[in-house]
């Protein structure tokens, strides 16, 4: 390609759509600010529920994490991680994710984004990168509210662990809880790229979101076929509670490394695919 | 998409395909035999064996195994474990041992007379199959494998007969009397289920045998079953009794692999359940023992199952099996010496199994460490155990692991932990009639009460009677601990005379959680009549004590699996010593065998498959060199759009001409010539007005999917100073080349040069570009002003040089700015998104149809907007259908009709041309004109 200088004065492709740019362009949609609202708000609906709901007197033996849930603040962080994982945090990855380009799509201000000119590699990358920013503060902050939401309704105590009952210290478990959070980022990464590549070729916002839910949920569905045996082990989804493992007496990482693996990858493949298509595709939107 | 959707089909297909061909495994057709063997002391006893003989899947002489069944079974029982074999290739017999299902006789408990007689000779009857490979005539390759009753009689058997070359005895005994008469103690729920097995065929099978009547049977029948009736004596004097007569420890030990064990040749893998209170893990340590004091090789394996339940394990002993017997049957070496070559199989012992997926790792068992021949006599060699993994992170199912050791280490451990216990003497009470008695492994029901899961999961029930139970209980662990064989423990007792005591090693979680007993193993300890001490060995079992758990010794006088004295007494009973020494063997701490490959192989290859996707997509920079090639040769754009169209005359003063830089290297090309439409064409040739002709396209070409041509081999430049109007109906193509201008559109040929610069996605040189095409785009849910600082900060540029103030001077919003956009009027948003077009003042404007939607006042506006805009040197580019916009508007046009160029030039010229043609002086009937030529 010819090097000209070419641009305007002051213009380099490497300071267009810069992120601070890009941040505050997602930030004040209702969208955005609803999802946050939800994610913040579910814990203290679960307190509630919690509080309302009929007491356990009797000492049972209950050693499921939603009997437990009441324990502690570390439980009742846990819990809500692991009644959100499957569906409500996807649903926000899928959101932030599938949202970004698709839905500048349909304003039409792709277009202008595009001849400013924003490099199309850039603008995807900037957008990636704010996108799964947003995408992570949703996956932080539900655990980390509901953290503060349990350890002041219910105390902050040792945890207390599903399936054994074995009791560790709450101090212990805290760095492990980190882990639980990254874990839980990993593990949605296969979602955000699914809904970045959808998001870059369809001009419905929409259709991205769902498109990227409804892969978790076939991925879902075929994790019961037992038939499958080992095959589904490479599903998207199969993972995704390996996080479970960092809360457990002793710190098992086997199935969050396969998780990892099995989600990095597909995200990698997805995410090029999408920057493929994109550089090639005509924006007629 | 539809590509995508059409591969997705074709896979799809493919895989459905590949499924219906794929090779289904062989079918394997069992025959059902009866074979005539003569047994007995005398070889006098004629019996009829049932058999079923499975042919081996696949071509020439196959090893052959005999399958040998439990106690109470029949042939039909380890039916699918020999198809699984034959499919396997192997030769596969299995028989209804004499005395069970429809063969003949009567159960003599694997005697050298009888059972043993009867599987030498069909031995003999395998050596003359066609099938089966011989190592000498009538010694055919033959292995011997079962569970129980039939993992006893391949010991037996391999013990009798030297044609036997490798075996696998699962779950089966070493000394039927010390099984059934532990420490002297009557096993007596576990003897009686034994010898009830025996019973007399029902004549009928299944369901059937609800159903049907039962047959009459006769007093003998009655009494003895299929016993012989020398088995069925000896049993019912000391199930009365519950003492063994030196008859029965007779009888029962020449039944007993330990009495002939060392004569033992043939390879064996002894495999034993963890959960098995009726053939403990002592009782394959006992067989392992003796044989491999002959030298002979031996492996050990402890599964997670047995008599009690658990969970069977079936594939991954299958797996151990085949694996044994493919080592020891199909290597070439000669009958008993299986040589195999050291080193085969690298990876460790540690394989990790699925659960669900019932994967064990193939293959990875196959790791034999020391060479056959090397082990020195009485050493065994390998070690296999399954442990529980915890549960499986995807499909939170219970996995289990199976570390191993090169060398067997017995029950005694490699390593040693003393465990101090603590406790006062205590007194217990024997209750009369030896009732109530504390629980443990239940017999029979041992598997639905605590066999569902490993440690941890589904504790053993246990329960101890208050009053009979002295208790000795350590200090909470500081870490866990790994009790990996017998433990032992000195005790004092005291009492009147004989004394019999249980000894159970509980795991104490805390004060809530009921203990847990390793798997609901019990030792009957019996204390003669004024011991005072006795050491105390406990059950045999694997068992993981957590950190912060508690080990608890409990001594208990009764327990209902076993015969208890009648006699009501009181002991007392106290630690000797306080120690309690726990043997361990560090080398099967679970190696955690790293990432399974794939973890770090799949993410590096999805990156490199990502490198790939993204290294073969990049749109090389070639469709600005290749379109101007083909440009200059097409004749496309050599001819018909210029000179073809119309004539010469109107459009000799054609831009190149005329305009300022007409006088540059522009003036020496063919342009000079005054062939204008062709020198649009021609100037493509090397562009050399370069850097200061704001817009020249050359040969522009787009089709749309169906393959009508969007745009056609449009070419024209357009000069600094001028407002250009695209004239064009609907459809003309003015926006595609509008939208190719902007990089969103890629150009099946042809080429776009802004400023001299080819015009790609992303180009630098489009930030001197201002466009307005299709309507605005702006973020709805930001103010106008929002949205205007925002692009203005996208395009990365200084804020200074966005003139911002004259920007939305032009936009006129006034107040409104500040409100969201979604609030606009289509007039609004249209005038922001031309002031946004602006911002930056750029040197080249394009504006798709800027005054729909404007009211007259501000259509007038517009236009003087635009004038001053170029007058200033900038040069402006409107597209419109509206004819009359464009005469009032611009300086020059360019007239496109579905997707071509028709005219090009000063608006001037074009009316010229009209009036000379005797038109009226309106651009719309010159327009007609030229389109009504065309159409």
């Amino acid at each position: 390609m010819t090097v000209h200088s070419g641009g305007a004065p002051g213009y380099a492709a490497r300071r267009t759509l810069p992120l601070r740019v890009e941040i505050v362009r997602q930030f004040k949609r209702r969208r955005t600010l609803v999802m946050f609202g939800l994610l913040l708000a579910l814990p203290w609906i679960l307190v509630i529920a919690f509080q309302l709901g009929p007491q356990n007197t009797g000492q049972q033996n209950a050693l499921r994490l939603s009997d437990l849930a009441t324990q502690s603040g570390l439980n009742f962080a846990a819990f809500a991680l692991s009644v959100s994982a499957s569906f409500l945090l996807v649903v926000a990855v899928a959101l932030f994710c599938g949202d970004t380009v698709a839905s500048e799509a349909s304003w039409s201000s792709l277009r202008y984004l595009l001849a400013a000119p924003v490099p199309r590699d850039r603008l995807l990358r900037q957008k990636l990168v704010v996108a799964l920013g947003y995408s992570a503060a949703a996956v932080i902050c539900l655990p980390v509210m509901a953290l503060v939401a349990g350890t002041l309704v219910f105390g902050w105590n040792d945890i207390q662990v599903p399936g054994t009952g074995e009791t560790i210290p709450a101090f212990d478990v805290l760095p492990r809880f980190g882990i639980v959070i990254g874990y839980a980022l990993v593990s949605q990464l296969t979602v955000a790229a699914l809904a970045f590549l959808l998001s870059t070729v369809t001009d419905s916002p929409l259709g991205a979101v769902g498109g990227a839910v409804g892969l978790v949920i076939v991925s879902t569905i075929l994790q019961a076929v037992e038939a499958l045996g080992s095959l589904r082990e490479f599903l998207p989804t199969f993972w995704n509670t390996a996080w479970m493992d960092a809360l457990a007496p002793t710190l098992d990482w086997g199935g969050m490394t396969k998780g990892a693996a099995v989600s990095v990858s597909y995200a990698a493949i997805l995410i090029a695919v999408a920057f493929r298509r994109f550089r090639r595709r005509d924006v007629v939107s | 998409m539809k590509r995508a959707a059409a591969l997705v089909a074709a896979l799809a297909v493919l895989a459905a395909a590949v499924w219906l061909v794929w090779p289904s495994a062989p079918a394997v057709r069992g025959q059902e035999q009866r074979i005539a063997v003569v047994d007995g002391p005398g070889d006098d006893q004629r019996v009829e064996l049932d058999t079923t003989y499975f042919p081996p899947a696949g071509e020439g002489r196959a090893p052959a195994v005999l399958l040998a069944h439990g106690f109470g079974g029949s042939k039909d029982s380890v039916r699918a474990q020999a198809v699984r074999l034959a499919r396997q290739g192997y030769a596969v017999l299995t028989w209804s041992a004499r005395g069970f299902g429809r063969s003949t006789g009567q159960i003599a408990l694997n005697s050298p007379d009888y059972e043993v007689k009867d599987v030498e000779q069909l031995i003999d009857w395998l050596a003359k199959r066609p099938e089966v490979r011989l190592d000498a005539a009538g010694d055919p390759r033959v292995g011997i494998a079962g569970g129980s009753y039939g993992g006893a009689i391949a010991l037996m058997t391999a013990a009798h007969d030297a044609r036997v070359d490798a075996i696998v005895p699962m779950i089966t005994w070493s000394d039927l009397s010390e099984a059934l008469f532990p420490n002297g103690v009557f096993k007596k729920m576990w003897a009686g289920l034994f010898f009830s097995r025996g019973a007399p065929a029902a004549g009928a099978e299944g369901l059937r045998a609800l159903t049907a009547p039962p047959r009459p049977l006769s007093a003998e029948e009655a009494r003895c079953g299929r016993f012989l009736p020398a088995v069925c004596e000896m049993y019912q004097r000391v199930a009365a009794t519950g003492r063994p007569t030196p008859e029965a420890v007779e009888m029962l030990r020449a039944s007993s692999p330990v009495t002939v064990a060392g004569r033992i040749k043939a390879p064996t893998l002894l495999i034993q359940g963890q959960r098995d209170s009726l053939f403990t893990l002592a009782q394959a340590d006992a067989n392992a023992k003796a044989i491999a004091a002959a030298g002979t090789p031996v492996e050990v394996m402890w599964f997670d199952g047995g008599h009690d339940g658990g969970n069977g394990e079936v594939d991954w002993l299958d797996e151990r099996l085949l694996d044994w017997f493919d080592r020891h049957l199909r290597a070439a070496a000669g009958p008993g010496t299986a040589v195999v070559s050291p080193g085969t199989g690298t990876a460790g012992r540690g394989t990790t199994e699925t659960g669900s997926a019932g994967t064990g790792t193939a293959g990875t068992g196959s790791a034999e460490t020391g060479s056959v021949g090397t082990g020195s006599p009485g050493t065994v060699q390998g070690f296999t155990i399954t442990r529980d993994g915890g549960r499986d992170p995807g499909t939170r199912q219970r996995i289990r692991l199976h570390p191993g050791t090169d060398r067997y280490p017995g029950l005694t451990g490699t390593a040693a932990t003393p465990i101090q216990l603590a406790g006062p003497d205590q007194n217990v009470a024997n209750p009369p009639g030896g009732n109530p008695a504390s629980i443990s492994a239940v017999p029979g029901i041992g598997g639905l009460l605590g066999g569902g899961g490993a440690q941890g999961g589904n504790p053993g029930v246990s329960l101890d009677m208050p009053g009979q139970s002295a208790v000795f209980e350590s200090a909470p662990l500081a870490e866990p601990l790994q009790l990996t064989g017998t433990a032992t423990v000195k005790i004092r007792v005291r009492a009147p005379g004989e004394a019999t005591l249980f000894a159970k090693l509980y795991d104490v979680a805390d004060a809530v959680t009921p203990p847990t007993l390793p798997a609901g193993l019990v030792t009957p300890v019996r204390v003669p009549a004024g011991a005072g001490e006795v050491t105390v060995t406990l059950p045999a079992v694997d068992h993981r004590f957590a950190a912060g758990h508690r080990l608890r010794l409990a001594l208990t006088t009764t327990d209902m699996g076993y015969a208890t004295p009648a006699e009501p007494a009181g002991y007392v009973v106290g630690l000797a010593a306080p120690t309690l020494t726990v043997p361990t063997v560090p080398e099967l701490a679970a190696p955690p065998s790293g990432p399974v490959w794939w973890t770090w192989a799949l993410p590096l290859a999805a990156v490199a498959v990502a490198a790939l996707v993204l290294a073969t997509g990049r749109r090389t920079a070639a469709p600005s060199g290749r379109s101007v090639k083909g440009d200059r040769t097409s004749p496309n754009a050599a001819g018909t759009n210029g000179t073809g169209t119309h004539g010469t005359g109107a459009n000799t003063a054609g831009p190149n001409g005329a305009g300022p830089n007409g006088a540059g290297p522009n003036g020496a090309g063919p342009n000079g010539a005054g062939l204008n439409g062709a020198g649009a064409n021609g100037a493509a040739a090397p562009g050399a007005g370069g850097a200061e002709v704001p817009l020249e396209i050359a040969g522009l070409t787009k089709a749309y999917r169906n393959g009508e041509k969007a745009v056609d081999g449009l070419s024209f430049r357009v000069e600094k100073g001028q407002v250009l109007g695209l004239l064009g109906p609907n459809g003309a193509g003015k926006t595609t080349t509008m939208r190719m201008m902007m990089g969103l559109i890629h150009p099946d040929a042809g080429q776009i040069r802004i400023f001299g610069d080819p015009v790609t996605p992303g180009a630098p040189v489009l930030s001197r570009l201002g466009s307005f095409v299709e309507g605005p785009g702006f973020l709805p849910h930001l103010s106008g002003r929002d949205n205007l600082t925002l692009y203005w900060q996208a395009t990365g540029r200084p804020p200074q040089d966005a003139h911002m103030a004259e920007a939305l001077e032009i936009a006129g919003l006034g107040s409104a700015l500040e409100r969201a956009v979604r609030t606009y009027s289509q007039g609004m948003r249209q005038r922001l998104a031309i002031a946004q077009a602006m911002l930056g003042l750029p040197d080249l404007l394009v504006l798709d149809e800027p005054t729909n939607g404007l009211d007259p006042p501000q259509i007038r506006e517009m236009r003087e907007v635009l004038k001053r805009y170029a007058r200033d040197g900038r040069t402006v580019i409107v597209s419109s259908h509206l004819l009359a916009e464009v005469e009032q508007t611009c300086s020059h046009v360019v007239v496109m009709h579905r997707g071509r160029l028709v005219s090009a030039g000063p608006v001037s010229d074009l009316l010229d041309t009209a009036r000379h043609n005797g038109h009226g002086p309106r651009l719309e009937d010159v327009f007609l004109d030229l389109i009504g030529d065309k159409s």
